[in-house]
């Protein structure tokens, strides 16, 4: 159904793909929401989730999406294993596969370590995060949360606020949301905007203000400090009253524009608590959905890891 | 090698009498609809499901029948062996089936594990008291599981190279059964 035997990134995907999984993810959603929340779909299938970097939502969410299709689960951490007494990454991978998984889901902090490993091993891969590369998962329950909210995604504005440079939720979402037809907008401190990126199609702007008064949708991005090995600005407070977005700009703002945040978020920085809590906010419905498209990923997925 | 023509075992009019005497055989074993409902299997059972419960409301105006339409897509057993998974569709049943009668409807009986993942995608709407199958065609001897239909509108005698299909006017053109051979 996919034309694909992993997710790796959005970038090696197509629309019909995107469409695929939204329209899987809708049957998983009322599945969700019904007292008992589990399907056998993936009753003999074995996922291990190797979590190289930490990481809670991605996690949880991956972890219940599994059992809710009646998978079984292996969870690794790096923390606890023998990464740390220098086994290459492999070596982990194969020591695990020869315990019989038939997917793996792994976040790793080197970018293009899910692409590397998908030619050396037969099994499927799904990319939980790869550094500042892509976190494919994270873009399609964006926009599958993007698109309870609004009639259609051509012409549709998208706003992506933020640290860009150390982003991986910001590029898998600009190829998602550029493949579904909307148009992107990046904003965000020059230092922390990639120079290559309008080459992407994607507009750059430094005013907030403009942007937002431009967006149907604005993604707040985090600041992702630990990645940052220099100072990219002078301080925190400096950001938020460029960058950050707080009640009073949002009361002079469209009052349909959909605000959302990938999480975890820096209240205060990006976003004041009252435009996290707002109406506008659909923060909690991505975390939500983040298990159903997950498990139509996996579901989808499925079929082709014993080939 | 020319194609041979389709074969159509009922059409039209034919088919609407065979629908009415099917709804008059649920009356008879169901005398009264109060704890009876009506599921439609999707995507291939849901016109027909309509259809039967539409001409039930008809003969019992005073009767409100429950009608839902359960997709088994993530019950199938045959996910992960080679098989790509395929798309699902919608499930519509906002009504528990808890100590109810079931009726469940699909349009053509041939394995039977179609219907197998049917009683299992049901139970997360509750223990039914009962359920009864009914479909329009049987495919006769060809079941991989001991699963058979009490209601059923014609039986035939079909090679696993034969293709039955059934259509019905919910789904646009005109009502018809018809064999194709692969």
């Amino acid at each position: 159904m996919l034309s694909t035997k992993h997710l790796l990134g959005i970038k090696y995907i197509t629309a019909g793909d995107i469409h695929a999984i939204f329209q899987t993810a809708d049957q998983f959603k009322e599945i969700l929401q019904r007292p008992i929340k589990k399907v056998p779909s993936l009753r003999d299938i074995t996922v291990a989730n190797l979590f190289f970097e930490n990481s809670t939502r991605t996690r949880i969410s991956f972890e219940l999406a599994e059992k809710r299709l009646s998978a079984d689960t292996v969870n690794f951490s790096a923390a606890a294993s023998s990464v740390k007494k220098g086994e290459t990454l492999l070596d982990t991978v194969n020591n695990i596969l020869a315990m019989k998984v038939d997917m793996v889901v792994m976040r790793h902090p080197h970018p293009g370590a899910p692409v590397f490993l998908s030619q050396h091993i037969p099994a499927c891969i799904i990319n939980a995060g790869d550094g500042a590369h892509e976190h494919p998962t994270q873009a399609l329950l964006d926009c599958f949360s993007i698109r309870e909210n609004v009639n259609e995604f051509k012409g549709l504005n998208v706003a992506i606020v933020g640290d860009i440079l150390h982003s991986r939720v910001a590029l898998s979402n600009i190829f998602a949301l550029q493949k579904l037809g909307a148009n992107v907008r990046v904003c965000g401190p020059p230092t922390l905007i990639p120079r290559h990126l309008p080459d992407l199609g994607v507009q750059v702007s430094y005013d907030l203000r403009a942007t937002l008064e431009w967006a149907d949708v604005a993604n707040m991005l985090r600041i992702q400090l630990e990645r940052q090995d220099i100072r990219y600005f002078p301080s925190l407070r400096e950001y938020s009253m460029l960058y950050g977005l707080d009640a009073e700009l949002l009361s002079q703002l469209d009052p349909n524009l959909v605000i959302m945040h990938p999480g975890p978020i820096n209240r205060g920085v990006e976003i004041t608590s009252e435009v996290a809590d707002a109406d506008q906010s659909i923060i909690l419905d991505q975390v939500e959905n983040g298990v159903a498209v997950r498990m139509a990923v996996l579901y989808l997925l499925s079929g082709r890891s014993q080939n | 090698m020319t194609e041979k023509p389709a074969l159509y075992l009922l059409q039209d009019g034919k088919l609407e009498v065979t629908l009415r005497r099917i709804c008059h055989q649920l009356i008879e074993n169901h005398p009264d609809f109060t704890d009876t409902v009506i599921i439609a299997i999707q995507p291939r059972g849901v016109y027909l499901g309509q259809r039967m419960h539409g001409l039930l409301q008809e003969l019992y105006p005073e009767y409100d029948i429950p009608y839902g339409e359960l997709d088994v897509t993530f019950q199938r057993d045959d996910i992960g062996r080679g098989r790509n998974p395929m798309l699902p569709n919608q499930t519509k049943i906002d009504f528990l089936i808890e100590d109810k009668q079931v009726i469940l409807v699909d349009d053509v009986l041939y394995t039977g594990r179609t219907v197998r993942a049917a009683l299992d995608a049901m139970l997360a709407f509750g223990r039914p008291q009962s359920v009864e199958l009914l479909v329009l065609v049987d495919r006769k001897r060809k079941r991989e599981l001991p699963i058979e239909a009490v209601y059923k509108g014609i039986e035939v005698d079909t090679l696993d190279s034969e293709k039955v299909i059934v259509r019905l006017r919910e789904g646009g053109g005109e009502d018809s059964i018809r064999i194709e051979s692969r």
